[in-house]
């Protein structure tokens, strides 16, 4: 039994129109950083895990976040496993 | 006369308000503990408004594990009648009960005011009182009530006439379509975000709400 | 370890009556309870001459929260509390732990918290971190109030140059107790019963949190973030319907919530009002973090915990309650007879000292003070105005409006179904009493500019002007609570402005015959040309006994007379919103309080109110005159106005005074109207009439009320 640390990354879907987002895009914009494109804000988890290797804990933690910790619909993930 | 309960999560607000406007109307509601599997018999259960588990990670995400859920989801195949108001809706809609999900308003705030709605349809229990077309007014406050849909399943929603309710003149919070409120496909469950058990006395600035209670009594 | 913030003086009193010199821990304890947060020490001598009994209160100033009686066994619990150091380093979760603060004093009386009331003070918003304060208390307050369900159902906000390090928040809640539910105190008696301690695991937060709040705020604000406390709505969610579940049974002795100074304060406060002592075995506090010093555990400042003592017999069933809403309960010790307060760590007594000289001990300073000159306003100031400064002024009036309902719809104004205005509409917020016909009324007011002037003066406004305010919905004003916000009191001026605010609060409150309950006081806002002007501000409660006698507010019926109770000679522009906007100006006198007139229009309004269909709407005059009070009633009546003034005086548009109120009188009942105002003794005279869209204050505006409501 190891002790991993997973950062799970959460993103609204591509298309879902994010006013968070939008609205520090226009703050930089007025701070003078106009080369900025687009700003989308997600979610980040930092699980502390205990597992046997890395396949275990990627499998897990996708299946927490498909029932449970990203919603489906309106939600994306990506799990980072730190060595 | 039917039974109604109201579901209490950690964190609920509205189930006292919901269980004073059944109260008016003459019910004589139950309160539902959400660590409970027995829904007493019920014919109605009503999850109501608030901010179960803080609202944390997505409103509603939490609560749709408590133990109650297993009774409320096979009551509601099996034709039971639930509501779900506000973070109800919300809970419904994250257990899957009803299609699509919540986004926070496209404002970035919480929004408390009232609002205007239309009747699209009242294909369901708790509209049949109303008459397709009538505007009601009832207050919204939520943070997250902007409805979310994949095309395709809207389509589904409106060849199926799930669409119920509409915010209408304004649409406060970027719901697709205006959408107010829905339906599932067999009619039974219905989730709306704004208020009705805040509109049934004058005092408190509009009776909208009160037809919906009514109808539980019959 | 140490003895933050404790003079020379006051460690030679702490050894002098403990008769040996205290350890570490002691010193630290001391430290905190002694605190001007805690112990009031630079307060105490002046309040406690205030007026604090009548026939409807049940329970004034010196527990967690005032208690007045509403009649048929209903009772109303309300304090003011103010959290405005936390809130300038970290403006979210300092407004929010406010109001979880707050919440908590209410709770531990055993009553339901049913609404909020927020006084804001920023400085202006275009400079600086204004904004990012502002935003920040709002967001903070919207954030914890909504999530726990208690709707905030009215407020003030204010921008002044002087609040910009030093912004204000100050939060009021509204408890209910209904028939039959028991009231408790933070008292614990009883030799052998238990301390439960409830809620929330104990870390590290804010520690010295208390010490915190009585220094004055620095360019080292920023390296003290750690000793915010950071807020769980969630958690004071389940405290609330746990604590009144466990209030309804019949083991509970008291309930104590734990705020400023953490378990210090809340078992020594108890122990002393129970005339007892308490002995705590810090390792029974259940913990969040690891190896916790005995100082941590003791002064945390972690929120969310509530402290209930308890009969043993009923520790099991009691405990139960908690379990049910997944929160912690754990025994943390037992009352003794000694009047001592006694703490074990990990074996050994590490703390034993006597309540009384924790929370009656501290020195008690009267430092000296200085009354300051104000720069007087020319007398024909009036003439340098024009035109366009008063269409300016105008629009600035109904741009606030506005700012004002942004503000309230980020707060859940209807949740519990008692609110019968949302926030902003009318003088004072209205709320029912299910299960009665009954209603309260409850406003915040307060005035930094004319305290600032002439405290005196200023402070008695303040109480008059939320008097007024309770009178203009129907209500009859009951009982104060008072936020006293001032600068450092070891500033001869500063120690000035707060004695003779004192004195106008009690002067007022007196010959009003409405009495303070419960209250707070917050100095060390500010230190020299940086200080707060002083800010009392005032919370009031006030009964509808018959909800029938709601005056709604704003313009009702088209051809109504418009009246003024009241002599147009008492407006001035001494101190007023108008200078200040348009000139940049703070000078001059503000305006006189008569309390003899303010008495008798008081009578007056609780007595015509009864009619119910004389009075049809009633504003009074306050910040931005004449003008603004007719705006705000066409605004929320979406009628029109018709006024023609005396003269074209500007102060009869702008200028401001007290004990004016503007009433729409049904055009049925003017005879009556007046035969009343005879009766009482007051003058009133016709101004104008209601119109359909129009709004003409003659000579000056000739508008239409449209123009501002499409804006909405």
């Amino acid at each position: 039994m190891k002790k991993w640390t997973v950062i799970l990354e959460i993103f609204l879907k591509e298309g879902i129109f994010d006013p968070q987002g939008k609205t520090v895009k226009d703050a930089l914009h007025n701070l003078g950083f106009k080369e900025v494109e687009e700003v989308r804000i997600g979610k980040v988890l930092k699980i502390d895990i205990l597992g046997e290797n890395k396949e275990e804990i990627i499998s897990k933690v996708k299946k927490m976040s498909e029932i449970f910790l990203a919603n489906p619909v309106t939600e994306d993930f990506v799990i980072r496993v730190e060595e | 006369m039917m039974r109604v309960g109201v579901v209490v999560f950690p964190g609920t607000n509205c189930d006292m308000d919901t269980y004073h406007a059944l109260r008016l109307v003459g019910h004589d509601p139950v309160y539902l503990w959400h660590k409970e599997h027995d829904l007493k018999n019920v014919d109605v259960v009503i999850l109501p408004g608030g901010f179960s588990y803080g609202d944390y990670l997505r409103a509603g995400a939490i609560a749709r594990f408590s133990p109650i859920m297993n009774e409320i989801i096979d009551f509601a195949k099996k034709g039971g009648y639930v509501l779900g108001i506000c973070n109800g809706f919300q809970i419904l809609l994250e257990a899957g009960l009803l299609p699509g999900a919540m986004l926070p308003n496209i404002t970035n705030s919480f929004i408390c005011k009232e609002v205007f709605l239309e009747v699209i349809n009242n294909n369901t229990l708790f509209l049949k009182n109303y008459k397709v077309g009538e505007i009601l007014k009832m207050p919204i406050a939520h943070k997250e009530g902007r409805y979310y849909i994949s095309k395709r399943e809207l389509e589904e929603l409106k060849e199926n006439n799930q669409i119920v309710l509409k915010y209408y003149g304004e649409n406060p919070n970027g719901s697709l379509e205006n959408i107010a409120g829905i339906i599932n496909k067999k009619g039974n469950v219905m989730g709306l975000m704004p208020h009705p058990e805040r509109a049934v006395e004058e005092i408190l600035g509009s009776t909208s709400g009160l037809n919906l209670f009514l109808t539980l009594l019959e | 370890m140490g003895v933050f913030g404790l003079k020379e003086e006051e460690i030679k009193h702490a050894i002098k009556l403990l008769g040996r010199e205290p350890n570490d821990l002691e010193w630290s304890v001391i430290s905190v309870i002694w605190s001007e947060h805690c112990s009031y020490k630079h307060s105490r001598k002046y309040l406690k001459d205030f007026l604090t009994k009548a026939e409807w209160v049940e329970q004034g100033p010196g527990e967690n929260a005032g208690i007045v009686n509403l009649g048929d066994g209903y009772r109303v619990v309300f304090k003011i509390e103010s959290h405005n150091h936390p809130s300038a380093v970290e403006p979210f979760q300092g407004a929010a732990t406010g109001v979880g603060g707050i919440v908590r004093d209410i709770l531990a009386i055993g009553a339901r918290p049913i609404a909020l009331l927020d006084s804001l003070r920023f400085g202006p918003i275009e400079k600086g971190r204004n904004k990012y304060l502002f935003e920040g208390v709002v967001g903070g307050i919207s954030f914890y109030g909504n999530c726990i369900g208690v709707p905030v159902v009215g407020g003030e906000i204010v921008f002044e140059d002087c609040y910009s390090s030093n912004p204000l928040v100050n939060v009021m809640c509204i408890g209910l107790l209904t028939p039959g539910q028991k009231s408790y105190r933070g008292k614990a008696e009883g030799k052998g019963n238990l301390l439960l301690l409830v809620g929330a695991k104990t870390g590290r937060d804010g520690l010295q949190g208390a010490s915190f709040a009585s220094e004055k705020l620095d360019d080292e604000v920023h390296k003290k973030r750690p000793s915010v406390q950071v807020g769980d709505p969630f958690l004071g969610k389940l405290l609330i319907e746990s604590c009144l579940e466990a209030a309804s049974t019949e083991g509970v002795i008291g309930i104590q919530d734990l705020g400023a100074a953490g378990l210090v304060s809340s078992l020594s406060e108890s122990a002393r009002r129970g005339r007892s002592g308490v002995k705590v075995y810090l390792d029974k506090v259940p913990q969040r973090e690891e190896n916790m010093t005995a100082e941590e555990i003791l002064l945390s400042e972690s929120q969310e915990r509530m402290l209930l003592v308890i009969k043993p017999e009923k520790a099991e069933e009691i405990i139960s309650i908690f379990k049910k809403w997944d929160l912690e309960a754990e025994i943390i010790g037992e009352v003794i007879e000694e009047e001592k307060f006694v703490v074990y760590f990990k074996g050994e007594k590490v703390v034993d000292l006597p309540t009384e000289l924790l929370v009656d001990g501290s020195l008690i300073f009267d430092p000296p003070y200085k009354d300051y000159e104000v720069p007087n306003l020319a007398f024909d100031f009036g003439s340098r105005v024009k035109k366009e400064h008063v269409n300016r002024f105008l629009e600035e009036l109904v741009n606030d409006l506005f700012i004002k309902e942004k503000i309230y719809r980020q707060y859940d104004y209807s949740v519990q179904t008692n609110t019968v205005f949302s926030p902003g509409f009318g003088d004072a917020a209205v709320l029912r009493i299910k299960g009665t016909n009954k209603g309260i009324a409850v406003v915040v007011d307060g005035n930094g500019r004319y305290c600032y002037l002439n405290p005196k003066r200023g402070a008695m406004y303040a109480v008059t002007e939320a008097c007024r305010n309770i009178l203009c919905v129907g209500g009859r004003p009951l009982a104060i609570t008072d936020g006293l916000n001032f600068g450092d009191p070891d500033e001869a001026e500063v120690f000035y402005q707060f004695r003779e605010t004192i004195k106008g609060i009690d002067l007022a409150s007196r010959a009003l015959e409405i009495p303070i309950v419960s209250g707070n006081v917050s100095f060390y806002n500010g230190q020299a040309e940086n200080t707060i002007f002083p800010t009392p501000i005032i919370g009031m409660v006030g009964i509808l006994e018959d909800l029938s006698y709601l005056i709604k507010p704003g313009f009702k019926v088209v051809g109504n007379p418009v009246y003024l109770i009241g002599d147009f000679s008492w407006l001035s522009l001494g101190g007023s919103k108008f200078i200040k906007d348009i000139f940049g100006k703070i000078e001059g006198e503000p305006p006189y309080v008569d309390l003899i007139w303010e008495r008798k229009l008081k009578f007056f309004m609780e007595e015509i109110r009864k009619e119910r269909d004389i009075v049809l709407s009633a504003h009074d005059i306050s910040e931005g005159g004449l003008l603004s009070t007719l705006l705000e009633m066409s605004f929320w009546g979406e009628k029109g106005v018709e006024i023609v003034l005396p003269s074209d005086k500007i102060e009869n548009l702008i200028g401001e005074g007290s004990g004016l109120i503007v009433v729409e009188i049904n055009k049925d009942k003017e005879i009556k109207y007046l035969d009343f105002i005879e009766k009482y003794g007051l003058k009133t005279q016709k101004i104008g009439i209601v119109k359909e869209k129009e709004f003409i204050v003659e000579p000056f505006i000739k508008r239409n009320i449209n123009e501002f409501l499409r804006r909405r």
